[in-house]
């Protein structure tokens, strides 16, 4: 029995993101924090997971926005090379189109304003709160944060407690720290 | 059975499609009919209704695919005709008339009688054994024959 080589393997893979058949392409990249999954609709980045249990993960994937899901490189090198540069230091600002439309409106507008806050700076969740226009849900903007679709991208690790506290993070306060300190807003 | 994500499908099935195409077509001709295999399936897969008989559904995309290569002309190649009923491949025939059966019956009478794998791909496609297939085939013949009396 002669196996699928690698390469037939990616040529398919990429053929089909090439045509466009594909309702959700991911991949994984490796990074300081950990392998993230990385994964992209048509309309843009739609997910990075942290510790992800791939068959989990593809499985979300699927019911959220289509059966059709594959591991692809092509249609996620965009987002590996800036998360390289993002973690050699030499990228401040992400430059990738994200996929936000299935998330509800509140979600959808807090992580809009979430996006500017720019490298190397902190808010605090009733700020970020303000920014979006609803002073009084800070709590609600913490689980906004908690369900960031696009950890790093989205920079909720960014958005700490009025008394200064780094609070919490999806991918655990270890990660939140490192992502800090990269960006020199820790010591 | 719910439809599983199209990775899960494609790594469950691919070795087993590649390992087929090779035996239909040989080594040279098997990856690009496995690259079209797959971005056939790809292309339906939204369509179909619920997980159940994914592997007989794969291995009837790589067979017609096989006979489509086939039929491209090739210098190096002198290949026998294919069977046909007034002109039109009786795969097409096939499973139109076979529609009716029930599942593992119509993929045991497509495959045998349309696309004239043997009983041991066969079976493999129903995921079970040559014995099952052929019997599963036999069935699915009785049937039709029935239906075709009434």
């Amino acid at each position: 029995m002669t196996p699928v080589s690698a390469d037939l393997d990616r040529r398919f893979r990429d053929a089909a993101a090439r045509e466009q058949l594909l309702d959700v392409a991911y991949d994984f990249v490796d990074s300081p924090v950990g392998t993230l999954l990385v994964a992209a609709t048509g309309r843009g980045l739609c997910r990075i997971a942290y510790d992800a249990e791939p068959e989990r993960e593809v499985e979300r994937l699927a019911q959220t926005f289509g059966v059709r899901v594959l591991r692809s490189a092509s249609p996620i090198d965009p987002a590996r090379r800036e998360l390289d540069e993002y973690f050699a230091g030499s990228r401040q600002r992400f430059d990738l189109t994200v996929d936000l439309a299935l998330l509800a409106d509140f979600n959808r507008r807090v992580l809009r304003e979430l996006a500017r806050v720019p490298y190397g700076e902190v808010v605090t969740y009733g700020q970020l709160a303000a920014q979006a226009e609803r002073p009084r849900a800070a709590r609600a903007v913490g689980t906004v944060m908690n369900r960031n679709p696009l950890p790093i991208v989205l920079p909720c690790h960014r958005v700490i407690g009025a008394n200064g506290k780094l609070v919490g993070y999806a991918g655990g306060l270890e990660r939140k720290e490192s992502l800090l300190r990269l960006e020199g807003a820790l010591p | 059975m719910t439809l599983p994500p199209f990775e899960r499908f494609y790594d469950d099935y691919k070795e087993e499609i590649h390992a087929f195409l090779v035996r239909r077509l040989g080594r040279d001709r098997a990856d690009d009919a496995f690259q079209e295999t797959f971005l056939r399936a790809l292309r339906a897969y939204p369509k179909l209704r619920h997980g159940e008989h994914l592997r007989a559904w794969a291995y009837t995309i790589a067979s017609r695919i096989a006979i489509d290569e086939h039929r491209r002309p090739r210098a190096d190649a002198d290949l026998p005709e294919l069977a046909s009923l007034d002109g039109r491949p009786a795969f097409a025939q096939l499973e139109h008339l076979a529609d009716a059966l029930p599942p593992t019956e119509r993929a045991a009478v497509v495959l045998r009688y349309g696309y004239d794998l043997d009983y041991a791909d066969i079976g493999a496609a129903l995921g079970s054994n040559a014995t099952a297939a052929r019997q599963a085939a036999s069935a699915g013949i009785r049937r039709l024959r029935r239906k075709e009396a009434q």
